[in-house]
């Protein structure tokens, strides 16, 4: 293989990884736009999202495509259940506070996957076949490029949402000013619940699409989730092309290193630029 | 004109934080020869331990009011620090805890200095990615840190010809360390620093206002926490002989951080409690290990919902209130 091959190579892997993160960094940026917390239990979320798609297919024997978006609306329950029992309910305004109750959530949930499926590590299928495609001398999988297609599909849908649906706006206009998004009438319970179902369907997303490429274990999501809050805040944390922009700088720069430098410390080098970013530019590359 | 009874009741008030710690001292010398389960001691040694990294990290978070879910990281460069100094370099094992806690300093300056800029988020993931860097070089670094499998045949302490090794010297000995931590934070929260702190955590402008350099402060707290967290470190690395990576991942860290909680953000005598009730938690629900973990969560997050000052200082707290009530019914 040649260097250009190579590259093209790590190119590849590290945009289907970034998208990854980029679609957990979006489901971050919404929950802390709105409410103005960090969700740590977005890391669960994306390990729900690769539970619920193994037992659609494997408990019920759900066809891929009937798993796949019911896999996808039940994590957006759970993210409804977690904000209406779990966040709703405190009236703390401290941060510290917030930030620990979400951890709590987090250690819940990961406690309940434990109990309903098992500590054993899973395989998932790949939604489409497992033959690799050639493009110029470099091998796709066929799941990274649905990957890469329905990342951009969905932030699409978002990008409409945002700006064409009523609900979209609203949120909008909650992240702007709560006050006075409640003083023109907007439910703001229900968007911050809304808020917290967007994140649970990205983060359920990213899970089913990503336990393919990894294996399925009831803390596939920690690492992952934690890349995407730091994606998140590489690009500017609550800035929603930031979100997506650090993803892909993440992603890129860990399959670099990766394959440049050693795959053991490819870890180390993506939280080492991201501190050193924090350093220089502590509001992130896009952020306010 | 006040009666003995009252100079007596005046005095126990007064003196009521020396008296608790001296208490508490007279119970933990004479814990040994009524316990003598070593299991029992190997656990109160091991809340004993923790209890030195939780104070400091109590004064971190609880009064200055900053965040960090990386503690576990220092506690490792302790354990780490003290394993490769006495084993591999074959330092002294004293000089060496104390080289190792300089290290663990300067590694915080280094950190703190740029992270403690960042607030809220941004610091708690600043401590989080150290803390997973730190964790993937213990894992990966093999040739130096043993790998996934751990480093062993860590030498005991010893002072003079005193051997620690076994679990009543090492209770004498880890115990030692966490009362001189526990004094050396119950002064230091009543001195001028603790009460800038204090108003640092309230609010940082106005503490600024009144003269506090805030910057300053986070970072000298910031370096007293990872400096007591490498000491821990360190005694943990001698006592058990043996580390490995996972006594310091993330997970750890976190669990730190439902101590403080649970005892109370910015309550020093919380954090004992609280770093005993998580310590002791998975001995009493064994029976229910599968639900371990949904049992940690929620104990956490009921607290937080519903008693956020924690479990001590809030059961205080609806205790005096509810007596306070009372009195003028």
């Amino acid at each position: 293989m040649s260097g250009f091959q190579d590259l093209l190579q790590f190119v590849f892997a590290g945009i289907t990884s970034g998208a990854i993160y980029a679609l957990i960094a979006l489901g971050f940026c919404v929950v802390h736009n709105t409410i103005g917390i960090v969700n740590f239990a977005q890391v669960d979320f994306v390990s729900l999202g690769g539970m619920f798609l193994f037992s659609g297919l494997f408990w019920s024997g759900l066809p891929m495509v009937v798993a796949l978006p019911c896999a996808v609306a039940a994590v957006t329950l759970v993210g409804i259940v977690v904000e209406r029992l779990g966040v709703r309910p405190s009236r703390s305004q401290n941060h510290l506070v917030l930030i620990f109750l979400t951890i709590g959530i987090s250690i819940i949930l990961r406690g309940g996957m434990k109990l309903i499926w098992g500590k054993n590590r899973m395989a998932v299928p790949p939604l489409a076949g497992e033959e690799p495609l050639r493009i110029a001398g470099a091998a796709i999988l066929p799941q990274a490029v649905a990957i890469l297609v329905i990342t951009t599909l969905a932030i699409g849908l978002l990008v409409f949402f945002f700006r064409g649906t009523r609900l979209g706006l609203c949120m909008r206009a909650v992240a702007s000013n709560q006050t006075a998004a409640a003083v023109v009438g907007i439910p703001v319970g229900r968007v911050k619940a809304a808020s917290f179902a967007l994140a649970g369907g990205l983060g359920g997303l990213a899970g089913v699409l990503v336990t393919p490429i990894t294996t399925l274990s009831y803390d596939v999501g920690v690492l992952l989730g934690l890349k995407g809050f730091a994606a998140a805040i590489l690009g500017g944390f609550g800035s929603f092309p930031g979100a997506v922009l650090g993803g892909l700088l993440l992603g890129l720069l860990e399959s670099l290193s990766a394959g440049y430098w050693s795959s053991a410390y490819k870890d180390v080098s993506a939280f080492v630029v991201l501190l050193l970013v924090l350093f220089v530019r502590p509001k992130g590359l896009l952020g306010k | 004109m006040l009666t003995t009874r009252d100079n007596l009741f005046y005095f126990i008030y007064l003196h009521r934080t020396g008296l608790t710690v001296l208490a508490l001292g007279v119970v933990l010398v004479a814990w040994p020869v009524m316990e003598s389960n070593p299991y029992n001691l190997g656990l109160s040694n091991l809340i004993a331990i923790y209890a030195i990294v939780v104070l400091g990290l109590n004064l971190f978070i609880g009064y200055a009011g900053q965040i960090s879910l990386g503690h576990a990281a220092f506690f490792a460069i302790g354990a780490y620090g003290s394993a490769i100094g006495t084993v591999t370099l074959g330092g002294p094992a004293w000089p060496v805890m104390m080289a190792v806690a300089l290290v663990a300093a300067l590694i915080a300056l280094a950190v703190g200095l740029p992270a403690l800029k960042l607030s809220g988020h941004y610091l708690a993931m600043a401590t989080l990615g150290f803390n997973i860097v730190v964790y993937t070089i213990l894992v990966q670094w093999d040739a130096v840190t043993g790998g996934p499998s751990g480093f062993a045949g860590i030498p005991y302490l010893t002072i003079g010809s005193v051997v620690f090794d076994n679990e009543i010297h090492f209770h004498y000995l880890v115990w030692t360390f966490a009362m001189v931590a526990l004094l050396l934070c119950l002064n230091l929260v009543r001195s001028g620093v603790g009460r800038g702190l204090a108003a640092l955590a309230e609010d940082e402008t106005a503490a600024a206002a009144l003269g506090v350099d805030t910057r300053r402060a986070k970072v000298k707290v910031f370096i007293l926490s990872a400096v007591l967290a490498s000491v821990a470190g360190s005694l943990f690395a001698h006592c058990y002989a043996f580390v490995s990576p996972d006594s310091f991942n993330i997970f750890v860290s976190v669990d730190f951080v439902i101590m403080v909680v649970v005892g109370g953000m910015g309550s020093i005598w919380g954090t004992l409690f609280g770093t005993a009730l998580i310590t002791l938690l998975p001995e009493w629900i064994e029976a229910l290990e599968s639900f371990k973990d949904i049992i940690h969560g929620l104990i956490l997050v009921m607290i937080l919902l519903f008693l956020p000052q924690g479990l001590v200082t809030g059961i205080v707290d609806a205790v005096r209130t509810r007596i306070a009530l009372n009195r003028h019914a």
